[in-house]
């Protein structure tokens, strides 16, 4: 399931602007990798690529190369319908759909894609997904109940069980903590350990205790002023850059003298 | 791409190019059926010679009167009407008690949704016997200035009358936009101004008049594009002429506008003089445009946002 | 401030009522409404020497109110309070002015039609019968054929214009970048056809049927495009603000699950928008259903039941209350009942369809729309 994301010299476009430039990584699978900067640097424009996400914004384009195992997200005739069915993604603030309910959130993929599926098949379905995501146990009793009524965590994790609900090979998390509380977050934290059993994860934080806890590997990204490209500074083990990064800036950064 | 979507978007995409495609057409339709009239010879031609045609040169002979009608009446509906809807306004978004102001709004868009068909009954049997002694009192102590002069009318089937409906017809939409406007004053403004000792009034006069003047300009022009265009009042309530007159209080003198002539004689013209009516409309479909024109304009000049749009249809 | 000013402050104790700066000359918190009642009495006094009238009363107990008020206030509090009195009772005022006509309206539109506003008015053909026997033309009142012609006047024009309007909306907020030409025009349009004029539209209508059809070209349908004229942008510009007020969270969600754009909009933001789009049309309805020039323009009138769009005149509450006011029969005070109960009779439909359309917005609205 779990599939290898390799980024080559990639830089995206906002219009004519240049966003974000030069990057190029190769994420293994099985993994958590954290991407880190300050606000602006590009690293959530940068994630959006993986999945061409990016697109949604007008004007927005991309220049390099994505490969998922090998397959380039960029290769002309590629469907950004099915890229985004391999890649999933969570976003900063949970969005369940609000005239869905519980269960309808998380066959929304399925269903959306007007694919057919037996109620039984389905029913084993949201259990999985609702398991996987660590919330079935607080929701089996309600799962006609609209999914807005869940409470700000539990909204976040149905959002994730709708994204693996897919089953997709990589999943994107957008700061996926920075709108909940404390015990919510470890929840989430919990589940992204759980989750890296079977997908890809990455994950934007600005927490970077959240990036030493939860990730393997850890890119910052950085910016040289307004108005300039958001580049990768450096990419590595989580322990290597929070300990001995070869970069001042990664140091300077993860020690709390800027940013 | 997949079909659906591909179709879906040409769908779409289609219906916001047929909604151009229908405002050529309404202006090229008009211009096509208003042709002949326009370059008929109106003295000479029979169609013309009779009926409500009757005794003009030219097309722009026949149609001067009624755009000066079209122009007067709707002034008149302006002055009487947008002060009124603009203390409205103001009296919703900073007077009312939080509480009252989303009924007194509503109250304000029901006024909006009344018929004008029944404005015009209205006005027939309740504004007309009302403003008679109002009449007579204005004729007989201002009857020196042009307006109120004349043999004052005995049935109250005057422009007077015909404008005060028209006002009340166009209070809706000056007071909806004029509200919006004045909602959007930002509140840091008016707290600065309240922070400095003003009084309420003070306050409105500091900070929400000066925010909200261009809103209030577009707001009343797009209530004079609504009055140009108001046939029911005028065509039920008085019988007009084509006539240049400024008199407001009379039986005889009262101007004729564009939409109540159209409505008034369409039904017994003959084809050529129905196309006469359509090239006065032509006239109308002109000067309106240009009214609300210029409004929008004013409006997407200031950053007009969404909410004032949305005010502007209803 | 330094500390010592604060210790100053503690160890200073009151010593009896500490006169307090803030306070100034102040009229009593009523004032207003004794001032009200105050100028209300005197002018009715006045008026009974002069002769009596409610209008005449109103009148002067307002302006008698507002000098009395300002007088007061000035002399009591200052000039600045005087004028923010002054001008709070002026809107007051303002409003007041509004819904008299509004009140008014409602009323008479209620007392004249309310007795000819029965199951037989409603049911029956109107219009005048000619017996050859007796030689006697009575007067049959009834509006049931325009109860026909409104519903499908009215309700081709909605077949013609929500599709239209709802899709133009789809494109305006979901597919077009709002810089591009077309976009910025077809915004600008809808802005300026709602103020297109609606006897225009009504004579557009003959001019476009004429020319297709020929001179005979009066027909429902025909008054349905130009209804459809006047209601399209309506329906454009709300459709647009509840497509507007669907979150974009919601697409970037439903894009990334791999859902295509087709399917977003349709099974995702068409339902999360869907009363407040109802709602909007119900409204254009409810405003196109009281037009009365450019039908009569574009159907004519008549007085006989005619169900078929496609030929012949056909007539509206609105045209008939029109037409009987303007065209009466002999029997002149007939006709003149019979147009108050076509336009208590549409009165009635306007303000049920405002009702539910308000109800839909308040009882269907999903939440997370913000």
């Amino acid at each position: 399931m779990s599939k290898r994301i390799n980024v080559r010299d990639l830089d995206v476009y906002y219009s004519d602007f240049l966003a974000v430039e030069g990057v190029s990584m190769t994420i293994e699978p099985r993994t958590v990798t954290a991407f880190i900067g300050p606000s602006g640097c590009g690293k959530s424009t940068f994630l959006r690529t993986l999945n061409r996400m990016h697109e949604v914004i007008p004007g927005a384009r991309v220049r390099g190369e994505v490969l998922i195992d090998g397959d380039n997200l960029y290769a002309p005739g590629v469907d950004p319908v099915l890229v985004r069915r391999q890649v999933g993604m969570v976003f900063q603030r949970a969005n369940p759909f609000p005239t869905m309910s519980i269960r309808d959130n998380v066959l929304a993929g399925v269903k959306l894609n007007s694919r057919r599926m037996p109620k039984s098949d389905q029913d084993s379905l949201v259990e999985r997904s609702l398991r996987g995501a660590n919330l079935w146990n607080e929701v089996k009793d309600r799962l006609q109940l609209p999914g807005s009524g869940l409470s700000g965590g539990q909204q976040q994790r149905l959002c994730i069980a709708r994204a693996i609900a897919v089953s997709p090979d990589v999943l994107l998390m957008d700061e996926p903590c920075s709108a909940l509380d404390p015990i919510s977050t470890l929840a989430i934290e919990d589940l992204i350990e759980e989750l890296k059993q079977d997908y890809t994860i990455v994950i934007v934080t600005h927490n970077m205790q959240q990036a030493t806890r939860v990730s393997d590997k850890t890119a910052f990204f950085n910016i040289a002023g307004s108005g300039k490209p958001g580049r990768l500074i450096e990419y590595d083990d989580t322990a290597t850059i929070f300990t001995k990064p070869s970069v001042q800036a990664t140091e300077d950064y993860v020690s709390g003298r800027f940013g | 791409m997949r079909p659906s979507d591909r179709i879906f978007r040409v769908l779409s995409t289609g219906s916001a190019g047929l909604i151009m495609v229908i405002l050529a057409g309404v202006a090229l339709f008009l211009i096509i059926k208003a042709g002949p009239a326009i370059v008929a010879n109106w003295s000479a031609n029979p169609d013309l010679a009779g009926g409500t045609t009757h005794g003009y040169t030219s097309f722009w002979s026949y149609v001067g009167p009624l755009v000066w009608g079209t122009l007067f009446s709707s002034l008149i509906a302006l002055v009487l009407g947008a002060p009124v809807a603009i203390g409205i306004a103001l009296f919703i978004s900073h007077y009312a008690p939080r509480r009252l102001a989303g009924v007194l709004g509503y109250l304000v868009d029901l006024l909006a949704a009344v018929p004008s068909v029944v404005f015009g009954l209205w006005g027939i049997f309740v504004i007309r016997p009302f403003i008679i002694p109002f009449q007579d009192w204005l004729n007989h102590y201002l009857g020196w200035i042009p307006l109120f002069s004349g043999q004052v009318s005995q049935t109250g089937s005057t422009m007077l009358a015909g404008g005060l409906v028209l006002a009340v017809m166009i209070l809706p939409i000056i007071t909806s936009i004029s509200r919006e406007i004045f909602l959007q004053t930002p509140k840091l403004h008016e707290e600065a101004a309240l922070a400095l000792g003003s009084t309420r009034w003070e306050m409105v006069k500091l900070a929400v008049f000066p925010y909200a003047r261009s809103g209030i300009l577009s707001a009343t022009l797009l209530g004079l594009g609504r009055a140009l265009g108001e046939t029911m009042a005028i065509a039920m309530i008085i019988s007009p002429a084509l006539l240049f007159s400024v008199r407001i209080l009379t039986d005889t003198g009262n101007s004729q506008t564009i939409a109540a002539n159209a409505a008034l004689n369409f039904p017994e013209s003959n084809p050529l003089q129905r196309d006469a009516l359509i090239a006065t409309g032509l006239a109308l479909f002109v000067i309106s445009f240009g009214v609300n024109f210029i409004a929008r304009w004013i409006i997407s000049r200031t950053g007009g946002s969404r909410r004032l749009r949305k005010a502007g249809s209803r | 401030m330094t500390a010592t000013t604060v210790a100053d402050t503690e160890t200073r104790a009151p010593r009896g009522p500490v006169p307090n700066a803030l306070t100034s000359a102040q009229l009593p918190r009523f004032v207003e409404l004794y001032t009200l009642a105050g100028a209300l009495a005197v002018s009715a006094a006045v008026l009974a020497m002069t002769g009596f009238s409610i209008v005449g009363w109103l009148v002067l107990s307002a302006v008698l109110y507002l000098v009395s008020l300002g007088i007061l206030s000035t002399v009591v509090e200052n000039r600045r309070k005087a004028t923010d009195r002054v001008v709070r009772g002026l809107v007051t005022i303002a409003f007041l002015l509004a819904v008299i006509p509004l009140v008014s309206t409602l009323v008479t539109v209620i007392i004249g039609g309310a007795p000819s506003l029965t199951w037989d008015f409603v049911t029956k053909t109107g219009g005048s019968v000619f017996d050859p026997s007796t030689l006697k033309v009575t007067i049959v009142q009834g509006a049931w054929q325009a109860v026909v012609g409104t519903l499908i006047i009215t309700g081709v024009a909605t077949l013609i214009s929500v599709p239209i309007g709802i899709l133009a909306a789809i494109y305006l907020v979901e597919y077009a970048q709002p810089q591009q030409w077309m976009a910025r025009t077809v915004t600008f349009l809808v802005d300026v056809m709602t103020g297109i004029p609606s006897i225009v539209a009504g004579l557009f209508a003959f001019s476009l049927f004429t020319l297709l059809v020929g001179p005979k070209a009066f027909s429902g349908f025909s008054a349905s495009v130009a209804l459809s004229v006047l209601m399209i942008p309506i329906v454009v510009r709300s459709t647009e603000e509840m497509l507007k007020l669907v979150s974009s969270e919601l697409r970037e969600a439903s894009f990334a699950l791999g859902v295509t754009k087709f399917a977003t909009i349709v099974r995702v933001v068409l339902p999360t928008a869907i009363a407040g789009i109802i709602t909007g049309v119900m409204l254009a309805i409810s405003r196109v259903i009281g037009e009365t020039a450019p039908i009569f323009i574009a159907a004519s009138f008549t007085s006989n039941f005619n169900a078929n769009p496609f030929s012949g005149p056909m007539e509206t509450l609105a045209v008939k209350a029109y037409a009987d006011y303007k065209f009466p029969s002999q029997d002149i005070a007939a006709s003149y009942q019979s147009a108050w109960g076509a336009a208590l009779l549409l009165v009635l439909l306007v303000v049920i369809l405002n009702l539910v359309a308000r109800i839909i917005a308040k009882a269907f609205a999903p939440r997370g729309l913000r």
